[in-house]
């Protein structure tokens, strides 16, 4: 059963003076509360929503905002349960982030079902935008194609051309083994072979001796959170790097770069959408979000936070909580937070706005407990993600 | 040499070797399974939280006190031991004219407490904790590099479960606990204290998840979720060696990991059910267990 933690009402001071409200709205942000993607989404994404709230100053506004949370557990049923009884009972109008891809999916058609809104924050797979897009999802931080278009280009371009893929056994191993073959090959490298592992996993070591014995250059690792951390771990026992193969963790979070210490993590390469020590803006968000979580805000909770805010910026301008009036909105307007700067969304619901290639530092140039990553190349968002013609959404591309 | 099914004899060693590692998980934890519920009769649903606690406890020595491995891997399961009897004390021993049922939903609903009470304090990106330098470094066998800190891992084990099997079933201690479960009443008339007996057989089961705890801290990331992961997989080795067996569950756990490691090969997909199909197997064709006495 999921548990309702959080129900929050924003607006508990101006209910006091009891203006009539121009439009309630009700966001649900379902995500992993208690399994491996807790502390990369988790509460922190549900403090994220809340900052965007208090930020736009929505009760000054005259919109009246109530913030729900539940525990998808990474499970498809229990998402798609939870957001049917959302829509169906609760009245939500919109949820957020969703981590892990197959939940993300489930979310996705369900909301379409009901003609809702999902801004999606947490989860990687490119076909919440490619074939399994709708009308109503759109795609905030990142996924697998610009991934690939990160780690996995910069790794086939410095000399890594041959691959093995380690891949989490579930939609979103899939889709980002995929995504990064294309990006492999397209890059005049080579792919010698993969082996799925159940998610979530422990012992890697037997799927690493297998990518070790396949003589290929870079192993790339398709999985995430502690699957990821447990591979890198592994790899560096069975002395996988001093023998020569070369690691390529395609899904990073800083929370994992911190759980494995910089010096296991030194001279990783990773690809982001957002650092907490970007810019002032960035700085900003980060000191206030880690002053209450107890840790800086991962891209993921960074993406809750602004998704949070287009929205309301569209409800502000649409004037009621229409959700077919607010997601044209949406697409209409340039995307602009102090997280992830200026973008736009793409009519397909990919979010489009520049991709980090980051680098774990040494424990020498490391100044503090969470000063973990430098950054190595700006990627265009046009870069990064997918272009539409190639994405194969149906709706998007009907002319 | 040949080649089993396109794969390389030397990649099926290595793979053997992997999953006797792995196996040494399995022993030594249903091994603390097997004795509790041997001559306690209680279901411990919380042992993979136990597990999870002996990790966190080396982790906690060495970051808040600056005790190393060797004395955490006394230690932790001494300290996790200690909290196992305590609980034995004020609850489980409550239950034991019960049926079993309710001492498996006590450690249950007590496993979702500690593991939610780790998970508020700690999340679960997990910690580092690093292998001891004198365990670092591996050795090459020609057909894959071990890790020396692999190697320790079987070693410990192996002497561990065996240490454990030889108390149990042939020293008088061994005796008067096993005479203990069969008939206490009589027992407690030899002048026997047969209820800090079972206490202290609680608080060493548990020491013994504790342990496998400590050795997994270094391997595996160290977060207040790896013990329910892990836990299902080692039922499931019980009941496959057959309840309360000793040498059933450490036969069966070196024996499983093995087979899940070739699996990992063949067909890595189904890595992750080898283990419950083989129950299923077992338990239609020898409901018993395979170790198991005909009850």
């Amino acid at each position: 059963m999921f548990k309702r933690i959080a129900l929050t009402t924003v607006a508990a001071t101006a209910l006091a003076t009891a203006p009539a409200w121009a439009t309630d709205v009700k966001l649900g942000v379902l995500n992993d509360q208690s399994g491996v993607y807790a502390d990369l989404s988790g509460q922190g994404s549900v403090l994220a929503a809340r900052m965007a709230v208090q930020d736009f100053d929505a009760a000054g506004k005259g919109i009246n905002v109530e913030i729900i949370s539940a525990d998808h557990q990474n499970k498809p049923d229990i998402a798609s349960n939870i957001a049917r009884q959302w829509y169906d009972r609760d009245g939500v109008d919109v949820i957020l982030d969703v981590p892990t891809s197959s939940t993300a999916l489930a979310v996705a058609d369900v909301t379409a079902e009901f003609g809702k809104i999902f801004i999606n924050s947490g989860a990687a797979t490119s076909d919440l935008t490619r074939a399994n897009c709708q009308p109503t999802t759109i795609h905030w931080t990142y996924d697998t194609a610009a991934l690939a278009n990160g780690t996995g280009k910069a790794v086939t371009e410095s000399g890594g051309d041959t691959w093995f893929f380690l891949t989490a056994d579930y939609a979103f191993g899939h889709a980002l083994e995929r995504d990064t073959t294309a990006v492999v090959e397209a890059n005049g490298g080579k792919v010698l072979g993969s082996v799925k592992h159940p998610f979530p996993g422990s012992d890697f070591s037997s799927f690493l001796l297998q990518a070790q014995g396949s003589g290929a250059k870079v192993i790339g690792l398709a999985n995430a959170g502690a699957d990821t951390v447990n591979s890198i771990k592994q790899a560096a026992e069975f002395g996988i790097v001093q023998a020569g193969q070369k690691l390529a963790g395609l899904l990073l979070f800083i929370n994992n770069v911190h759980s494995l210490g910089a010096e296991t993590a030194q001279g990783l390469q990773m690809t982001t959408a957002f650092y907490w020590d970007m810019n002032d803006g960035t700085r900003e968000f980060s000191k206030r979000f880690q002053a209450e979580a107890g840790a800086p805000p991962s891209m993921v909770q960074a993406g809750v936070y602004a998704g949070t805010l287009h929205y309301l910026k569209a409800v502000e301008a649409v004037g009621s909580n229409d959700p077919a009036a607010i997601v044209a909105k949406m697409k209409e307007m340039e995307t602009d937070d102090p997280l992830f700067g200026k973008g736009y969304i793409r009519k397909d619901g990919r979010v489009i706005h520049d991709m980090y290639l980051m680098e774990v530092k040494s424990p020498a140039e490391s100044t503090g407990e969470w000063d973990l990553l430098k950054q190595i190349a700006t990627i265009s968002g046009e870069d990064a993600f997918l272009p539409m013609e190639d994405g194969g959404c149906a709706f998007a591309l009907a002319k | 040499m040949f080649e089993l099914l396109g794969i390389p004899p030397q990649v099926l060693m290595g793979q053997l070797l992997i999953g006797l590692i792995n196996g040494s998980f399995y022993a030594v934890l249903s091994l603390g399974l097997a004795v509790i519920f041997g001559l306690l009769n209680i279901i411990n649903f919380a042992h993979g939280a136990q597990y999870m606690m002996g990790a966190f406890g080396a982790w906690m020595l060495l970051n808040y006190t600056g005790i190393g491995y060797w004395p955490a891997l006394i230690l932790s399961p001494i300290v996790v031991g200690a909290i196992g009897i305590a609980l034995e004390r004020t609850m489980i021993s409550r239950l034991y004219k019960l049926d079993h049922l309710y001492g498996l939903l006590l450690t249950f609903g007590l496993a979702l407490i500690i593991q939610g009470l780790f998970r508020n304090y700690y999340g679960v990106s997990g910690l580092p904790y690093a292998i001891p330098p004198a365990l670092q470094g591996g050795q090459n066998l020609g057909f894959m590099f071990l890790p020396n800190y692999r190697g320790w891992v079987i070693i410990a084990s192996v002497v561990v479960c065996f240490g454990t099997w030889f108390m149990i079933e042939k020293t008088r201690l061994g005796s008067y606990l096993r005479a203990a479960t069969e008939n206490p009443e009589l027992v407690g008339a030899f002048g026997i204290n047969v209820p800090r007996m079972i206490t202290l057989t609680y608080g060493f089961g548990v020491g013994l998840a504790a342990f496998a705890g400590v050795l997994a801290a270094p391997i595996y990331s160290v977060n207040p979720n790896m013990g329910a992961d892990l836990i299902i997989v080692v039922f499931a080795v019980v009941v496959i060696g057959g309840m309360g067996s000793i040498m059933g569950a450490i036969l069966t756990g070196f024996g499983l990991g093995i087979i899940e490691g070739l699996t990992r090969v063949f067909y890595p997909e189904g890595s992750a059910v080898v283990i419950f199909v083989i129950m299923a197997i077992v338990l239609m064709i020898k409901p018993e267990g395979l170790f198991g006495n005909n009850a």
